[in-house]
């Protein structure tokens, strides 16, 4: 059973007729801040995350390059993407840390038709309740970053999460406490910016004139932050997008179906107000039966 | 190192050459990080292979495996003739202005002294000239031709850049780029540190790749300086402390010699390897060489070694030849050898040419492999198809597998690269039957000696003599060995004028305290000191940092006498003053030294002539190694046994080093003709050695072997990454996977195109990754001169598509 939080901000498919629970006060933005700058691709964050999280993806095989596993799945949340570019003579091999960037306006969220299946907190973090996804794979198409991988056997879709249970309590998410070059940080949201304006300025001082801080606009800004030596073309990166946006369509299907969900938000109401009237109160044994099952 | 990990972040300059920190030291690079962003540090990798430290690197600049000295060398020549060295420092505490001996030479890659029947040089004219009272002349306006600085200057001259491209595959103006970083930190108040690992240890000129740079170091003046140094990274946990315990085939603990069998009487052992001191007043400390071993005598044999049987000097083995592991390995292949212990060594996947490795095991009466973890070495018997094609049938060796614990389910010390010996506490009981290390070994010996007690035979004195006081004799507590490490009094210590300085029983504090009379014992006395009788120096944590150059005195401890840079007296001037005020580390206090770190010196006063480089009887810094390594006193560049070029353009008839060993059993190489690619092995961030394929995290982040090949031998082979290749030398073929990569690339080398072929080493046919063969049935059993560290980073190959 998870302790339930009284601070999300958003809680997916849900009628402002309803909110969240808001009771606490605000909370400090947090950011993950990920200089790629100085981070030697160990995959350190890649261990620690299935370390921390109790995942443990099938041992696969090479497939002629470093990147191991080779992508993003229901059990790995994140992983090291290696990019060799070579320009004027100068080869760069640009390694990015991929996972779920945490996005302010969170495109899963905005695509999912599960209520409460993805929640935003006061603080920053995009989390998926798993115990309230129905696997439809909808935020798989909403999240402009390819992040979200659904998990064939239990039909539920899975990424970071952040390290809510770790930031809760006042800890780092765990790949942070792990890097051992401090390419990855954690803080306040406004600290971090401040921190990357730092390392803009000392790459820029070595000669990266287009360095700058990965937040994008389109998503309404990250919660996952990234310092670019060439924050003009992050697309170098192993394909971070340039200008990232919720996907037209999921606007489009939410204009349609909003009063769908508010009128069956009502009728649900109206069935268990039915409900109370006929049989009574929910008897306290009938949730330990489902915890059971 | 000389300095320590910490110590990284006050360099201007990182150099990080024969190594890749980044990948294999990942934890230990946040401190090249920390240089970079807090010191403006410049990050410089030189390196065949354009690598995890390149990725953050400021320049990276390829050399072709096996040509570090040519390239070094080149860096002296430039330092030279562009005047780009230190002055002061170099006229001062090197040996620049010593004259060496008139019977000295170099001519046509061969020193003088060559001896053809023993394939070893004579020595005796790679010295200095003496004056009638034994000291070494100088001449401190460099001019004499025979001084060691104009000895030096005429040795690198041939080393231009041309010459250096042509053998190196360096294009010019790269390794002009890389001069003039280096050339920058001869400026009194700039520093590089080197750091370097096994891509400059395992070369068959393997010390003298390490030589070269030390010599580069002394010239800038780097050497003794915060952000400074030749630093070592080493490759396992505490192999460092390792090293310092002597677990080697010719040393004993601390750095002292096995006795070798030309010295039959202790005296005679005494008087070979206490060196006389050589420069006018300066302060020899290895004079003191006779205390140590003494008391070392004592700690091992206790009240059996008495001033009448020589302290018990006869039960020590004495050593003929060097019996290392290739030596061992040799000899069991030609089936001299009846039964092998391996201790936390995977043999078969770590030794050279893994065919030869099954032959020589196959030929064993017994194994016994002391591991946690079931290995390729435990279970080399096995049938496993291609990956390991024996028959078991044939064969006859019986295999111990006694399962020991990993670090974590002990207690003790672990020393690192900086030679810090921490202590650490255990953290869970070794699962099933394991036991420790130390455990193993000592129900083992009380069962050795229970042998010997009733049955007699040869060696049985040095068993039955051998103190084993320990409050549990079958285990050994880890504070009961530190303390004997450490060493005490066996009597009241008494000074000059009879005052008692350390009382009878009591725990050393400094290795000053030992003496050669048989009243002290001392298991290893560089670490005398680490546990005294205020307690357990290396449980110290007080990470205090009073001068923000990172020093923690307060961290633990670090050999010797918690010393953080050695040779630090030589980051002032002769007159004290610091070279950098910014990195005045220590400074004279009226009437004693003092500061930051713990002098690494005497009490001798600023401007008293005495030299900082206190170790060598000379008093200073070699950039002349008179006779200390075998190739010669000044570095040369020695094509690897297995060279692409086939021939050494500075001197086409002494191509490879003259004085490698070579056994008749290993003496095929291959050549370019069938093996026309350089392959070079090394080890990924993802692994540990052999170790971590058998854990499951370790192996889904790198599951299966593969090699790395530029594009231009990709669409040479026609091969596509993650295509199947076979990779062949002369001593067998591993089939992996092809990684095609921009980051490895063609070099041209003496008019001809040279590609390499990258192989990481960390899969074998046992483990949690996929089951594969082990790299090392590729590699040559031939090693270093010096070390017999084997050539693991530069051999011949072909590669093909499976």
């Amino acid at each position: 059973m998870t302790l339930q939080s009284q601070d999300y901000l958003e809680r997916s498919a849900t009628n402002a007729l309803r909110p969240p629970p808001q009771a606490r006060d605000a909370q400090l933005e947090v950011a993950k801040l990920i200089d790629v700058s100085i981070c030697i691709g160990c995959k350190a964050c890649q261990v620690a995350c299935s370390g921390w999280n109790d995942t443990r993806e099938e041992v696969g095989f090479n497939h002629g390059k470093l990147d191991n596993p080779l992508n993003l799945t229901p059990k790995t949340w994140t992983v090291m993407r290696y990019n060799e570019i070579e320009e004027n003579g100068k080869l760069q091999w640009l390694i990015r840390k991929d996972g779920c960037m945490h996005c302010s306006e969170p495109g899963c969220l905005k695509a999912c038709p599960s209520p409460g299946a993805i929640v935003k907190h006061a603080n920053g973090i995009v989390d998926f309740v798993s115990e309230n996804c129905i696997g439809c794979g909808y935020c798989i198409a909403g999240c402009p970053f390819d992040v979200p991988r659904l998990n064939e056997k239990d039909k539920r879709v899975y990424k970071c999460t952040l390290c809510v249970d770790r930031v809760s309590v006042g800890q780092e998410p765990a790949c942070v406490k792990t890097c051992p070059t401090g390419a990855i940080r954690f803080g306040t949201k406004e600290d971090m910016k401040k921190l990357a304006e730092d390392r803009v300025e000392e790459l820029k001082s070595r000669g990266f004139q287009n360095a700058g801080l990965y937040d994008p606009e389109g998503v309404g800004g990250t919660h996952v932050m990234y310092v670019l030596h060439h924050a003009d073309r992050p697309e170098l990166y192993s394909g971070l997008p340039k200008d990232p946006k919720i996907s037209p369509l999921v606007g489009f299907w939410k204009g349609i179906f909003k009063p769908l969900v508010a009128a069956g938000f009502a009728a649900t109401f109206a069935a268990a107000a039915l409900h109370y009237m006929a049989v009574g109160p929910v008897k306290p044994e009938d949730h330990e039966e489902e915890e059971k099952a | 190192m000389t300095n320590h990990w910490v110590d990284i972040k006050n360099a201007n300059l990182v150099l990080v050459m024969g190594g890749n920190a980044a990948e294999a030291h990942p934890v230990g690079f946040r401190w090249a990080i920390d240089a970079k962003i807090n010191n403006k540090a410049k990050i410089l990798v030189v390196d065949p292979r354009f690598t995890r430290s390149a990725a953050v690197a400021d320049e990276h600049v390829r050399l072709r495996p096996g040509t570090d000295i040519a390239f070094l060398s080149g860096v002296l020549n430039y330092l030279i003739t562009n005047d780009k060295y230190q002055k002061e420092y170099v006229r001062e505490y090197t040996n620049a202005s010593f004259i060496v001996r008139s019977d000295f030479d170099f001519a046509d890659g061969m020193f003088s002294g060559w001896d053809d029947a023993k394939k070893q040089y004579n020595r005796s004219s790679w010295n200095y000239e003496f004056d009638e009272d034994g000291y070494a002349r100088r001449d401190p306006t460099l001019t004499h031709p025979r001084c060691v600085f104009n000895l030096l200057k005429k040795h690198v001259s041939r080393y231009t850049p041309d010459v250096v491209s042509n053998i190196c595959g360096t294009p010019e103006v790269d390794f002009l780029k890389a001069c003039e970083m280096i050339a920058e930190t001869a400026a009194p108040d700039k520093t590089m540190t080197s750091l370097y690992a096994l891509g400059w240890t395992e070369h068959t000129v393997g010390a003298q790749n390490i030589r070269t740079m030390a010599m580069i170091q002394l010239m800038l003046g780097n050497i003794g300086m915060p952000g400074g140094g030749i630093n070592a990274l080493r490759g396992h946990t505490n192999v460092q402390g390792l090293t310092d315990v002597g677990v080697m085939a010719t040393a004993l603990p601390g750095y002292l010699a096995l006795p070798h069998e030309r010295f039959a009487t202790l005296g005679a052992y005494l008087e070979g390897n206490t060196p006389k001191t050589t420069g006018r007043g300066q302060v020899n400390y290895w004079s003191n060489y006779p205390k140590f071993f003494i008391s070392l005598l004592k700690s091992f044999y206790g009240n059996k070694a008495t001033p009448e049987n020589e302290y018990g000097y006869h039960w020590l083995p004495k050593w003929d030849k060097m019996y290392d592991t290739m030596q061992f390995m040799d000899m069991m292949e030609n089936s001299e050898v009846n039964g092998f212990i391996v201790q936390g060594y995977n043999v078969v996947a770590c030794m050279p040419n893994k065919n030869k490795s099954i032959r020589a095991l196959s030929n064993l009466k017994f194994l016994v492999v002391i591991d946690p973890l079931s290995c390729e070495t435990a279970n080399f018997w096995q049938n496993h198809g291609e990956f390991n094609d024996v028959d078991p049938a044939s064969i006859q060796t019986e295999v111990f597998n006694l399962p020991s614990s990993c670090f974590a389910e002990e207690e003790g010390s672990i020393t690192n690269s900086g030679r810090w010996v921490q202590w650490h506490w255990q953290g869970a009981e070794p699962p099933g039957e394991g036991k420790t290390d130390s455990a193993v070994i000592a129900e083992i010996m009380m069962k050795v000696r229970e042998l010997y007690e009733k049955e007699g035979g040869a060696g049985a004195e040095s068993f039955l003599n051998m103190r084993w006081d320990y409050s549990q004799p079958k285990h050994p507590a880890s504070d009961e060995i530190a303390k004997e490490i450490n060493g005490r009094a066996l009597a009241d210590l008494t000074d000059a004028n009879g005052n008692v300085v350390v009382k009878k029983g009591q725990l050393f504090s400094s290795f000053a305290q030992l003496r050669d009379d048989g009243s002290t014992e001392c298991g290893m006395w560089i670490y005398a000191g680490c546990w005294t009788e205020a307690g357990n120096q290396m449980a110290r944590r007080d990470n205090a940092d009073p001068s923000g150059l990172g020093n923690h005195l307060g961290w633990s401890w670090a050999w010797p006498l918690n010393r953080r840079i050695l040779y630090n007296r030589a980051s002032l001037d002769p007159s004290g003053k610091p070279w950098d005020p910014k990195r005045e580390i220590i400074s004279w206090q009226g009437n004693k030294w003092g500061g930051f770190d713990v002098p690494d010196f005497t009490a001798a006063a600023p401007g008293s002539g005495v030299n900082p480089f206190i170790m060598q009887p000379e008093g200073v810094g070699r950039l002349f190694a008179i006779d200390k390594m075998a190739e010669g006193p000044f570095p040369e560049h020695y094509e690897p046994m297995e060279s692409p070029i086939g021939t050494n353009p500075l001197h086409p008839d002494v191509v490879t080093s003259p004085t490698v060993r070579v056994f008749a059993n290993d003496s095929n190489f291959g050549t370019s003709d069938q093996y026309p690619y350089v392959a070079t092995t090394y080890r990924l961030t993802e692994h540990f050695h052999t170790l971590t394929k058998s854990a499951r995290l370790n192996a889904i982040t790198q599951p299966e072997a593969f090699a790395e090949i530029s594009e231009t031998l990709a669409e040479k082979i026609g091969v596509q990454s993650g295509d199947i290749v076979k990779v062949t030398s002369i001593r067998g073929y591993v089939k992996v996977k092809a990684a095609v990569t921009k980051r490895v690339k063609a070099l041209q080398v003496n008019g001809q195109t040279v590609e390499v072929v990258g192989l990481p080493i960390h899969w074998g046919f046992k483990g949690a990754a996929r089951k594969t063969y082990l790299t090392n049935v590729l590699t040559p059993s031939v090693g270093d001169s010096n070390t017999q560290t084997p050539e693991f980073k530069a051999f011949l190959v072909n590669i093909e598509k499976a």
